[in-house]
């Protein structure tokens, strides 16, 4: 089926529209994502972009009162579908959120949660799976020597770090980030950004953000978020430095938001 | 001075002498009334020792905690005080207790806080909590009346008084204890610490008993202790079911006497005051006091050292 492009996408979005009960959250959203980029998603409170990330793992589905329409697809398949296994979808597309919320466990247990829960049992394994994800998460050196303290001891920033360790060792091929670093201090967020440039190399990255600043520094593509509309979506550089859209400059020249 | 007098009522003078005087003895007589439990609690303490002390003048210490048979309440000829019969009785009954509502507790604990849909909780755990208010002699007549014919059904050969059925309801008495507080500690768990475990590919139920159940330990496991500390002061279930036969045996079929049922035996019975006998009331009631408070110390220890910072 493929053709001999350069690049593949990662994720289709096809008219897609959410509802809170009666409140419509996502309007008719079509958007592709190519593998291995990073796309920022950013607009004022409220716009919807958390939202859309939550509905890339389902996250959403655990709220009472959502309904979804549209497709979107993941490897040929629609994450829709009834027959997917949220479970499997979930290991693909792992996700990480606004403030570190580590397992109030040890170092070495957060990172080896998720490839017990799926099932590997074997010592050595989990170790070079907590070695290797602690590392491409640019925390084994700090912690290599503490793996049995608390992870709720770290700083902030640590924290966050350990939690993209966690999520990277049960080997994703998406990474969902909602605010990563809006809890943390400027030089936690200069790590987490430097890392998330690093990831890029072998993850597909959908980050939410609040700073416009930090989708110019870090992403690829940017998509903005209007009242549940995605109003552009373009080329970072592009949109920051020629949008289409009114609403777009009105945003990134901060007239409102 | 300054010039201008303060005329007659002055804007700021305390006028209302007699409700000043009524607010400065407020927290006088609330002082008191807190005052009146910690003096109980401390009269209680004072009476159990001067007592225990008397008995144990005529009752050597090494009897009572050596000998393995209890007949306080027979001619004093044939009077024997070891306790162990006693706390083996409490011991069994506990037990039993805690092999029923351990698990079932726990196990709606986890239904209320992670399964069960906001409107279902909510009727559910009053529901439950009233369930922990109902009196315990009705418990007890449950037990006779009820789960002893249903064990005979299956246990031809048990008698009717039995350490089985009073263990089985004294356990279904503390499940909604067990499963109240259990929730409470599963429900304090943070929303993102789940969120994390789902979005990770965690089945419910993996969330449930992989990440919720552990990171609420420290209150589960005081809400066990708490639940048994009950168990081992239970005394009406135990005096109308399990009989009032003092023995040192394991077996759950076999009528009991725990220490609480022999306290009942002995203080509804015409011991005279002064005998030993009447003095081995408060040297029971000491063991049960010391084996409470361990219990409750505990599930206090338990819950402060393991508390889970999140």
């Amino acid at each position: 089926m493929s053709q001999a492009t350069m690049t593949r996408n990662a994720i289709q979005i096809k008219d897609l529209d959410l509802y809170y009960g009666e409140k419509q959250a996502l309007k008719k959203i079509n958007m592709s994502i190519e593998e291995k980029t990073v796309v920022a998603l950013i607009g004022p409170s409220g716009c919807g972009k958390s939202t859309f990330l939550r509905t890339l793992n389902r996250m959403n589905d655990m709220i009472p009162g959502v309904r979804i329409d549209g497709t979107i697809t993941m490897h040929d398949e629609d994450i829709y579908n009834k027959e997917i296994d949220v479970e499997m979808l979930r290991k693909e597309v792992g996700m990480v959120f606004q403030a570190p919320n580590p397992f109030p466990k040890s170092i070495y247990d957060n990172v080896a949660y998720g490839p017990r829960v799926h099932g590997q049992r074997n010592r050595k394994i989990l170790d070079e799976i907590v070695e290797r994800s602690l590392r491409q998460a640019a925390l084994w050196e700090e912690v290599k020597d503490r793996l049995k303290d608390r992870a709720t001891g770290l700083s902030g920033g640590q924290q966050q770090r350990l939690c993209i360790a966690r999520t990277l060792a049960v080997e994703p091929e998406i990474v969902l980030m909602d605010e990563p670093t809006s809890a943390l201090d400027p030089i936690s967020t200069a790590k987490i950004e430097e890392l998330i440039q690093e990831l890029k190399q072998k993850y597909t990255i959908i980050i939410v953000t609040h700073n416009m600043q930090q989708a110019a520094r870090i992403s690829d593509r940017t998509a903005f978020f209007l009242n549940g509309e995605l109003v552009e979506e373009d080329k970072t550089e592009r949109l920051f430095s020629n949008p289409k859209d009114q609403r777009t400059e009105d945003y990134i020249t901060g007239r409102f938001g | 001075m300054k010039n201008h007098s303060l005329g007659t009522a002055g804007r700021f003078r305390r006028s209302r002498s007699l409700g000043r005087t009524w607010e400065n003895m407020i927290p006088k007589l609330l002082l008191a009334c807190a005052l009146i439990s910690v003096f109980t609690t401390l009269g209680i303490i004072g009476t159990l020792i001067s007592e225990t002390t008397s008995f144990f003048s005529q009752v050597s210490f090494g009897e009572f905690f050596t000998e393995t048979k209890w007949t306080a309440l027979f001619h004093e000829s044939q009077q024997h005080f070891g306790v162990w019969p006693l706390i083996a009785g409490t011991l069994l009954v506990t037990g039993i207790a805690a092999i029923v509502a351990v698990p079932i507790g726990l196990a709606s604990a986890i239904y209320l806080s992670e399964y069960a849909n906001p409107k279902v909780s909510k009727v559910l755990k009053p529901i439950l909590e009233v369930l922990a208010g109902v009196p315990t002699i009705v418990y007890g007549f449950f037990a006779l009346t009820f789960v002893t014919p249903l064990l005979r059904g299956l246990l031809p050969e048990m008698g009717v008084f039995n350490a089985l059925s009073a263990g089985i309801v004294v356990g279904i008495m503390i499940i909604p204890l067990i499963a109240s507080l259990s929730e409470d500690a599963m429900s304090a768990v943070p929303k993102n610490i789940r969120e994390a475990a789902y979005a990770m590919g965690c089945t419910k139920f993996e969330v449930a008993l992989k990440v919720v159940v552990p990171a609420a330990l420290s209150g589960i496991i005081a809400s066990f202790v708490l639940g048994l500390s009950r168990a081992i002061g239970e005394t009406m279930i135990v005096t109308i079911a399990a009989g009032s036969t003092p023995q040192l045996t394991l077996d759950p079929t076999e009528s009991v006497q725990t220490m609480t049922s022999f306290i009942v035996q002995a203080a509804t019975g015409d011991n005279s005051f002064g005998s030993t006998a009447y003095g081995a009331i408060y040297a029971v009631g000491m063991t049960l006091f010391l084996f409470t408070l361990v219990m409750n110390l505990l599930a206090q220890y338990i819950s402060r050292r393991f508390k889970e910072e999140y």
